[in-house]
């Protein structure tokens, strides 16, 4: 007689279940494959854990956020946000779309012209640009996008060393009715400085301003903050003009269009909550058309959108290693990764799928990881079939930062592949191994010899 | 280790405990092990049934079985 498959035994009081309305059924509603690439081959051949982007999805965001906004204003150049997944080959996905780079340091730079984007494509944002940097920047015919008036000054001097004038943007914050403001970086708008800054560039006539740069915050939830900010940057861009009969050629609305993730502590799930782009192009592009510049003065819209183009096209693979039972009764799974892979899960529930079939019966549950640490927590509670050891789970939304603020720490970094268009996996960065972690490492010869 | 007799629990898992008034659900293997329970079972008895009848090794059983008898203990569905 043919065994039946085992499942194990789970008992859940319903009295805590009725509370808990939103571990909807499509939490744990199994994921076997992504693009018709089955999990546990992938896991096979690739390890656990393992990171995988959807090549087919990054397409599919930029080409629909891409129409979006250019169905409502007529002059949009993206600038892909190096800092959200510098990966190259998610870089040149990007730039094969026709996405130009925005980088914030000096190794993001040299990553996008070594990816072959042209020079005076990337723009170059960011407080901490050394001497060298202005140089590189300046040579290359790169927008400079002043952060503070210790650049502009150091900027100013380099120019007049060099004898060129180099293109340059400022960085304008403002209050856009959201706390907390982030006005750290640029020029404040309210107080004056951004107007003193611009009247700054103006005199001294060494440097050319060609935009106006904003970013007003990440995950921003608020559309109609967008529209402030658009309504700011175009009366600077007016004031400009006014003054000195000059426009500039593009106003940057930066980043920060909310993902499809859930912020801990929000009420529904990300998916379901979060504003459409449509919502953010819609503020934006009225405000812009609705600013009153003459037809043929229409300043181009440039974006720096990071994480609604790319985190859904991420997810991370892994699996189970054990279950066990709190001291209070609850249940724990602890999984292969940690958050030193996973840096959003401090303030991001992902949704976790099962990446094989399971009954109707799911239980609560914590998702630890594997580091030797406390505040490995995956999630605080979750939703899900029983999970036994060696069980393959599957983490949506993690395409944006996870990779490039993953710390190496007690556990090497996984594999990156991605999946093309045709369904076919690559492997776009290998698995870190200790030759990795010790590269750069210098051992003084005098401790390098001893005897226990 | 005994259930109570008079928990009741119907075909689709549903468990009701009349003492506390609380409910719960059982999945199938679940069901089946609080029913040997209620046939005065030993834990042996029921370990032994579950490797005939599933594809599963021993010492899975064993953990599953004890951190699920635990959990009806907690839940204070024995006596
Ligand atoms: C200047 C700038 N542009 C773009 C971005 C991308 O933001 P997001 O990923 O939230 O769209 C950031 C992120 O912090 C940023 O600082």
């Amino acid at each position: 007689m043919e065994k039946k498959q085992y499942e194990r035994p789970i008992i859940k009081s319903l009295n805590q279940g009725l509370m808990n309305k939103f571990g909807s059924r499509t939490e744990y509603t199994p994921m076997t494959h992504i693009d018709g690439c089955a999990v546990k081959d992938l896991l096979e051949e690739y390890g656990s854990p393992l990171f995988v982007m959807s090549e087919r999805k990054i397409r599919d965001n930029y080409r629909n956020t891409k129409r979006i906004f250019e169905t409502r204003y007529p002059k949009v150049q993206f600038a892909w946000s190096y800092k959200t997944n510098y990966l190259n080959a998610v870089c040149n996905v990007f730039h094969q779309e026709g996405s130009w780079g925005e980088v914030v340091s000096r190794f993001e730079y040299e990553k996008a012209l070594n990816n072959g984007v042209p020079g005076n494509k990337i723009l170059f944002n960011g407080p901490d640009k050394t001497d060298d940097d202005l140089r590189a920047a300046i040579k290359n015919d790169s927008p400079i996008h002043i952060d503070h008036l210790d650049e502009l000054y150091r900027l100013t001097e380099i120019a007049t060393e060099l004898n060129v004038n180099p293109r340059v943007a400022i960085r304008v914050n403002m209050d856009t009715g959201i706390y907390p403001m982030w006005d750290r970086f640029g020029f404040n708008y309210e107080n004056g400085q951004a107007w003193d800054a611009v009247n700054k560039i103006m005199a001294n006539g060494k440097l050319k301003l060609v935009g106006l740069h904003c970013h007003i915050g990440t995950f921003m939830l608020a559309p109609n903050a967008y529209g402030i900010a658009a309504t700011k940057m175009a009366d600077l861009a007016k004031s400009i003009k006014n003054r000195y009969n000059k426009m500039v050629s593009y106003i940057d609305m930066g980043g920060g269009f909310a993902s499809k993730n859930t912020l801990k502590g929000s009420y529904g799930l990300g998916a379901d909550s979060v504003p459409e782009i449509s919502q953010y192009a819609e503020a934006i592009c009225s405000a812009l058309l609705n600013a009153g510049f003459d037809n043929d003065e229409l300043p181009y819209l440039y974006l720096e959108t990071g994480r609604a183009l790319i985190d859904d096209a991420g997810f991370l693979l892994g699996s189970v290693i054990s279950n066990k039972r709190l001291s209070d009764g609850r249940r724990a799974t602890i999984l292969d990764f940690g958050v030193n892979i996973m840096f959003t899960s401090f303030w991001y529930d992902h949704k976790i799928s099962p990446a094989q079939e399971f009954g109707q019966h799911t239980e609560d549950s914590v998702l630890y990881g594997p580091l030797c640490m406390n505040i490995d927590v995956i999630r605080e509670n979750v939703t899900l079939p029983p999970l036994k050891a060696g069980d393959q789970v599957v983490v949506h939304t993690v395409g944006a930062y996870n990779i490039t603020q993953s710390m190496q720490f007690i556990a090497l970094r996984p594999a990156v592949v991605m999946i093309d268009m045709k369904g076919e996996p690559h492997v776009i960065k290998t698995k870190e191994v200790l030759e990795t972690l010790e590269k750069g490492e210098v051992l003084p010869d005098y401790l390098s010899k001893f005897s226990l | 280790m005994k259930v109570r007799k008079n928990v009741a629990i119907s075909d689709s898992g549903f468990l009701f405990n009349p003492s506390s008034g609380d409910s719960y659900s059982v999945n199938p293997i679940g069901q089946e092990i609080i029913q040997m329970l209620q046939e005065e079972k030993s834990e042996l008895e029921i370990l032994d049934y579950i490797l005939k009848e599933y594809m599963i090794d021993k010492n899975t059983v064993e953990k599953d079985l004890y951190d699920f008898l635990n959990m009806l203990k907690n839940y204070k569905l024995t006596e």
